[in-house]
């Protein structure tokens, strides 16, 4: 075991997958030489030569078609996109290619590969930096998407994720990279080494797609959460003293509906949380799911807090994010109802 | 990395070439001749079939026909190795027979049927096989430029010896992936051969209309990608320059782009009335550099074969087609619950 940041354990995850399977390759703008923008790389090319983690061209279309002829044809490639905002020019390729080669050749073709991609906001990044993306994957059947909240989980999700036979998109909270940022931003931010999921073994372990993680047990509310939003929910409950049962979704797609389940169900109360703008955000359709699943069970009208639908601004960054205090006057509100 | 000095420009147009009189062909040519006229007959007769097909209902959504381009893909498939890939577009049928998957199983993708390629749920633009390494089938124009740079890239990294053979057309050609993908190949040296199927028209919009250079085996050239205009209509000009672009690409020294200047007489697809050439233009081509005429003019100018065999050759394939496509009209249609499947890879219970 030793203490990592996020971005240790997701360098510690590929080099680990790397070193079990010389099928992985990894690759992107700026991720052989200079180690990733975010340094999620570094050291990788030194460990395994520029044959297997080598810098594409700045062209995302290029670097995601590319990685599907790879896996086709027996390769595990594990790619970057530096920033989730930048992922549209490949999208086309994510979605009808990616996604559905196994479907369209009947079986015959699958694209084992993994699209690593910082996401969210929290560092003044502004429109093109800070977006989170996540429901226009979720929205598309044939790609499976994780969103981890801590070091531990990141490196067990993404091994799992380059062994799954399926694409997978790895969104990886940029705010949380260095520790567990609760949303108060103008607090010093615990380091991940003060943090129990922190602690990391070096070696092999995986965590299998579609399980979430019960982070808190309670009683009085479910909150369902992932990424950055799992620690703003602790925080919310902390300064609040409701007992709540907060769930870190950890993959949004497949979705562990079951744990979901019989938390609202126990609990008879359910409130979302998600960091994206609102309108047709993933909490839509947790919203619906819970809905259609815990209706009889329920107290309280479910409820949401998300960004707001605008862009992600620079200055206003903190007026956008959904912080412990909107967070908390929601819980307090879903406890009256 | 190749010199940018080896761009070939020569633009050949054969329009008014006829063959007559007595002609001396080299041997391997005669021995080919009379093969790469029943690969080419095949694609016609099937296309037709499926046309015919497709105009009594039988055949529903998209249906791009080859009719005209048989040439390029007959030529450039005689000189790949069975370890090889290849990728195209939407206009796939040519280069699904060409690579040897079975006409029945084609026609029953066309008609949606439960012995289909794809089972029914890809349709004429999507079908694959891992058994002939074809891999697609693509209905998105451009898109399997980058796909076959990445499956270019995997036969580096395996040491294989295999060549992707990638197709696009000329509208595809105008996407921005396509450069990204050229600059890709260029730079790490992969074994691609990008065949551009310049059959002139995107749709309905002509070379003309849509490119600021039109010489399309050009656009390498800042890449530096060797480049090569083929006369598409030639089976033996494309087996020819498939052959040196091949090695060229097994060879390791990357990627090499030919151009084929081609024609196709229907239209884009099924509902396209093709106003915007002119009937004449057509006909002319068809009379003039019809890839199957031309080459049958050879083989009885060299005495390959008589009127009478090539009659009974057409015979053959017709009743091949006609298999093909009454074994895509008997087959089953897929069950509903194929609907479910191979969307993600099966949770082992």
């Amino acid at each position: 075991m030793s203490r990592m940041t996020m971005i240790e354990a997701i360098r510690n995850a590929q080099h680990v997958a790397m070193s079990r399977d010389e099928d992985v390759v990894v690759y992107g703008e700026d991720v052989g030489y200079f180690g990733g923008v975010f340094r999620c790389t570094q050291g990788l090319q030194e460990a395994f030569g520029p044959s297997r983690c080598f810098d594409s061209p700045i062209n995302e279309s290029g670097i995601i078609g590319t990685a599907i002829g790879m896996a086709a044809y027996g390769l595990r490639p594990c790619v970057e996109i530096q920033f989730a905002d930048y992922m549209y020019p490949g999208y086309d390729q994510l979605t009808q290619e990616a996604a559905r080669i196994r479907y369209r050749s009947n079986g015959d073709f699958t694209t084992p590969m993994t699209v690593r991609m910082p996401t969210g906001g929290g560092i003044y990044g502004g429109q093109t930096h800070s977006q989170s993306p996540e429901a226009l994957f979720a929205h598309v059947c044939g790609l499976k998407t994780v969103l981890p909240s801590n070091p531990y989980d990141a490196k067990g999700l993404l091994i799992a994720a380059i062994e799954d036979d399926d694409p997978v998109i790895f969104l990886e909270p940029k705010r949380l990279y260095n520790g567990p940022f609760d949303g108060h931003h103008d607090r010093p931010v615990t380091p991940w080494s003060k943090d129990d999921l922190g602690e990391v073994p070096e070696d092999y372990y995986t965590i299998p797609l579609g399980k979430a993680a019960i982070r808190r047990p309670g009683t009085d509310v479910t909150i369902l959460a992932y990424g950055t939003m799992v620690y703003v929910a602790l925080a919310a409950v902390k300064e609040t003293g409701i007992d709540a049962e907060i769930i870190d979704l950890r993959t949004i797609l497949p979705l562990d509906i079951e744990t979901i389940e019989a938390s609202v169900r126990r609990t008879g109360r359910c409130l979302i949380l998600h960091e994206a703008t609102r309108t047709c955000g993933f909490g839509a359709e947790l919203m619906a799911q819970v809905q259609e699943q815990c209706f009889y069970h329920l107290e309280a009208p479910i409820s949401r807090v998300t960004g707001w639908d605008t862009p992600y601004p620079h200055a206003q960054e903190w007026h956008y994010f959904p912080g412990p205090k909107r967070v908390s006057a929601a819980l307090c509100e879903i406890m009256e109802g | 990395m190749t010199d940018s000095a080896t761009i070939q420009g020569e633009a050949i147009d054969k329009s008014d070439v006829t063959i007559e009189g007595e002609v001396t062909l080299p041997a391997d040519m005669r021995e080919d001749m009379l093969k790469y006229y029943k690969e080419m007959l095949l694609i016609r007769r099937f296309e037709e079939k499926a046309g015919q097909l497709y105009g009594m209902g039988e055949i529903a959504g998209f249906c791009h026909l080859y009719i005209g381009q048989e040439a390029v893909v007959t030529g450039v498939q005689a000189v790949l190795e069975d370890k090889d890939q290849v990728i195209t577009g939407y206009r796939d049928h040519g280069h699904m027979l060409a690579c040897g998957m079975s006409p029945g199983g084609v026609m029953a993708e066309l008609t949606g049927r439960a012995d289909g390629l794809s089972r029914g749920k890809g349709g004429s633009m999507h079908m694959f096989s891992r058994e002939k390494n074809f891999f697609g089938g693509h209905g998105i124009v451009g898109a399997q430029v980058p796909l076959g740079t990445g499956l270019a890239f995997a036969n580096k990294y395996k040491n294989n010896g295999a060549v992707c053979a990638t197709y696009f057309g000329d509208g595809a050609a105008n996407q921005g992936q396509v450069y990204e993908a050229f600059n890709m190949a260029s730079l790490w040296n992969l074994p691609v051969v990008y065949i551009i199927e310049n059959n002139h028209y995107a749709m309905g919009t002509s070379v003309e209309r849509s490119s600021a250079e039109t010489e399309l085996y050009k656009r390498g050239i800042s890449f530096e990608i060797a480049g090569k205009m083929v006369d598409g209509m030639d089976v033996f000009a494309v087996r020819e320059a498939a052959s040196e672009a091949v090695d060229h690409a097994r060879q390791g020294k990357g990627p090499f782009i030919l151009e084929m200047n081609t024609y196709r007489y229907r239209g884009h697809s099924m509902s396209d009335p093709a106003k915007y050439r002119k009937r004449e233009e057509v006909d002319d081509i068809r009379s003039h550099r019809d890839p199957i005429e031309g080459l049958k003019k050879q083989i009885l100018a060299a005495e390959l074969s008589d009127e009478a065999h090539l009659k009974e050759i057409d015979k053959e394939i017709r009743a091949q087609v006609k298999a093909a496509a009454d074994f895509a009209l008997e087959s089953p249609e897929p069950d509903a619950k194929e609907l479910w499947t191979d969307v993600l890879k099966p949770v082992e219970a």
